[in-house]
């Protein structure tokens, strides 16, 4: 079923048909029409979750973990500060291997207040040991709730995941969304069974303290799953393909990339006018490309090396600033070293920042200072406030 | 009601010899019963009671932070309640997991009425991380966050009232027991399960180390304690005072000389001032509750 729906909503309306036993989250702007319409589709019998109103970002996660180990699907949704309130509580799920969504409308953090979008919330939780999924538009905000879940509770996997998309520009733009049935999403999501749950008949103790003799291997743990979840979302990504017609089973997306003299890597929805920006200099007989990264964690460093093979000049596009690094975002060093190639140049661009407008233009000066190999710096300073 | 005979903590934790806490917990189970979850917060009992690959507990057990054990017990009842489950949901923390750290989680459980018993182990101190003062540190005891000194009698401040807090919440049922008492534990436990809606006990449990007391003398310690006032055992029924143990009051002197945390109140000499303000502590909660018999 097609329908016209906001970002927000697009994410409310998968999670919803995943059959969350239970839901918590609290408001945060952008990301507040998702708990609101949760709310609502509690209130009207459409869901049928416990709702938890809690008081802090902190206690809805801890409630969401709570939940989780007691054997049920749980599901939240966050941004900016309400993440930087969690994050002690998303390294504890991810340490206890519970499989919890939660939907990211990206939003750039304090001090100053923004409540405009950049990506620097998720990307500062990049080692939390949760996946990391980024939608370019609300399609795939949709459709990677079913394939988050399913990836989490696989028993290979189980790891939490953020599906993370832009702030405003994703979360309350209207763009038309193919919707599965109920009974489509169950014979592709079927219920929840849990690997092991907090149970009177069969107790077990979760969240024990570890000494130096077993805390390594429990990280070392972590790192596997993660890594073994690569296949994990090319599989479950190919299925959903199979089934809804959409494949996922990529974890970057390449544009005009085979043929490419310079590469753009970017995240999320400014690909969009990367690739209106492409399309225009192609226009004009420059051989430009992108490379947008669908997952960030785990880091699909053999698909970003295959996809980059054979182009020279490679400019990383930011919305996030790693300050005091010498790249100046955190995705330049990934790709770099999935690169491995000292012939190579992959420069860093932190952009949009604070929710800074990108446009065509800016992207064209950009490939300007990739092609001069000018790089690691911010693009559209206004220098006169400096 | 709940099966009063088992041991659901077992044997072989690591805590100090006549740790207060572990017997608390003990205690706890055989009032709740089997059929229970419990919540911990990082502490002394979370330590000695889980070292990796060991457990003590033969019921469902899970730490997650510090603070948020009312949060995570708030979303293991709501998956209860959706799975049809009948568990109990406890939460065993300490006293800086409750009175300090955890106490919005602990606000917001109680707000949204979850079905929860809250439990404080209330050692009067943060133990776990080398006895610091807590909201619950009473007034005067030397902790290493709190050290009595030239200009200092220790801490400063008296103990938080947590009990009347919760009860300002709106729970039905809130209640303080101490280890010198077993039963009255046990008994306060089981009706807090049976009593629907979140409640909330407080339990004294001396803590050997970080009083500076000889671990033999735990129980008679905390018995001290109710004798002289300092500590009143009592249940709270919807906001209201119901049953309080009475006694024959006993001045504070005893009491603080038998322990390392109020040395300073006597050596090099007598410190007469403060031993009367503790001295007045205890005659208000025994104006308060009604304690003297
Ligand atoms: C956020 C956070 N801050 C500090 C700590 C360190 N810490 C662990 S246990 C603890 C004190 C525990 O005190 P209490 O709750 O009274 O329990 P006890 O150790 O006395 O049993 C502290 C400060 C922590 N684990 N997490
Ligand atoms: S330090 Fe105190 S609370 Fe901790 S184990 Fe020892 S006696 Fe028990």
């Amino acid at each position: 079923m097609k329908g016209i729906l906001e970002g927000s909503h697009a994410a409310a309306e998968a999670a919803k048909l995943c059959r969350p036993d239970v839901v918590s989250a609290y408001p945060i702007t952008p990301q507040t029409h998702i708990v609101e319409r949760l709310a609502e589709m509690v209130a009207d019998g459409e869901l049928d979750s416990e709702y938890i109103c809690v008081e802090s970002e902190f206690s809805a996660l801890s409630a969401c973990l709570g939940a989780s180990a007691a054997g049920s699907r749980v599901y939240s949704a966050t941004s900016s500060q309400g993440l930087l309130l969690m994050t002690e509580v998303c390294f504890n799920v991810a340490g206890m291997r519970q499989p919890i969504v939660m939907s990211i409308a990206n939003r750039a953090v304090g001090a100053p207040l923004s409540i405009w979008n950049d990506q620097q919330d998720s990307i500062a939780l990049r080692d939390c040991g949760w996946i990391q999924i980024y939608a370019e538009d609300a399609q795939e905000i949709h459709d990677f709730h079913y394939i988050a879940y399913k990836v989490a509770e696989d028993h290979d996997v189980l790891l939490p995941v953020f599906i993370c998309f832009d702030g405003f520009i994703l979360s309350h733009t209207y763009e038309p969304v193919d919707m599965p049935t109920q009974a489509e999403v169950d014979a592709f999501l079927p219920p929840y069974k849990p690997y092991n749950m907090l149970d009177a008949k069969n107790p077990i103790s979760m969240g024990m303290y570890a000494t130096p003799e077993y805390y390594m291997e429990f990280r070392y743990e972590i790192d596997q799953a993660m890594v073994r979840s690569l296949d994990v979302i090319r599989r479950v990504g190919k299925e959903f393909g199979q089934k809804f017609g959409r494949d996922y089973s990529n974890l970057v997306e390449a544009y005009k990339l085979e043929d490419a003299e310079v590469a753009i890597v970017a995240l999320g929805s400014v690909s969009g006018t990367i690739k209106d920006a492409i399309d225009e200099m192609r226009a004009d007989g420059k051989k430009v490309g992108l490379l947008r990264l669908i997952v960030f964690r785990p880091f699909p460093a053999e698909d970003v090396k295959k996809a980059l093979s054979g182009i020279k000049k490679v400019g990383v596009f930011e919305k996030n600033l790693s300050i005091g690094a010498r790249m100046k975002g955190a995705v330049g060093y990934e790709v770099k070293d999935a690169v491995n190639d000292s012939s190579v140049s992959v420069l860093s661009y932190v952009a949009g920042l604070g929710g800074r407008d990108i446009t065509i233009a800016d992207i064209k000066k950009m490939v300007g200072e990739i092609e001069a190999g000018r790089g690691d710096c911010f693009l559209g300073l206004r220098e006169e406030l400096i | 009601m709940a099966d009063k005979t088992c041991e659901l903590v077992d044997c072989g934790h690591r805590a100090c010899g006549g740790c207060g806490p572990a017997f608390a917990a003990r205690l706890i189970l055989k009032g709740s019963g089997p059929e229970s979850i419990v919540c911990a917060s990082t502490g002394c009992m979370e330590v000695f009671s889980t070292p990796y690959p060991q457990t003590a507990w033969k019921v469902p057990w899970i730490h997650s932070l510090f603070e948020n054990a009312a949060a995570v017990a708030s979303g293991i009842e709501s998956a209860l309640k959706k799975q049809g489950r009948k568990e109990n949901v406890l939460c065993i923390c300490g006293d800086g997991a409750t009175f300090d750290i955890g106490i919005q989680c602990i606000s917001g459980a109680f707000e949204r009425g979850h079905n929860i018993t809250y439990i404080c182990y209330d050692n009067e101190a943060y133990m776990n991380t080398g006895i610091q003062r807590s909201g619950a540190t009473p007034y005067d005891a030397s902790t290493t966050t709190s050290p009595a000194g030239k200009r200092s009698t220790g801490n400063n401040r008296p103990k938080k009232d947590l009990p009347q807090i919760l009860a300002a919440h709106g729970s039905p049922y809130v209640a303080t027991c101490s280890i010198a008492y077993p039963n009255d534990v046990i008994k306060k436990v089981d009706r807090a399960v049976q009593t629907e809606g979140p409640c909330y006990i407080q339990i004294h449990t001396p803590c050997c180390t970080g009083w500076g007391f000889d671990g033999a003398k735990t129980v008679e310690l905390a018995k001290m304690a109710i004798e002289c006032g300092l500590w009143v055992n009592y249940e709270m029924v919807n906001g209201k005072v119901e049953k309080v143990k009475k006694i024959k009051r006993k001045p504070v002197d005893e009491y603080l000389k038998s322990q390392k945390r109020f040395a300073h109140l006597f050596k090099p000499q007598r410190n007469d001032v403060e031993i009367a303000k503790i001295q007045a502590i205890a005659d208000v909660n025994a104006e308060k509750y009604g304690i003297d018999l």
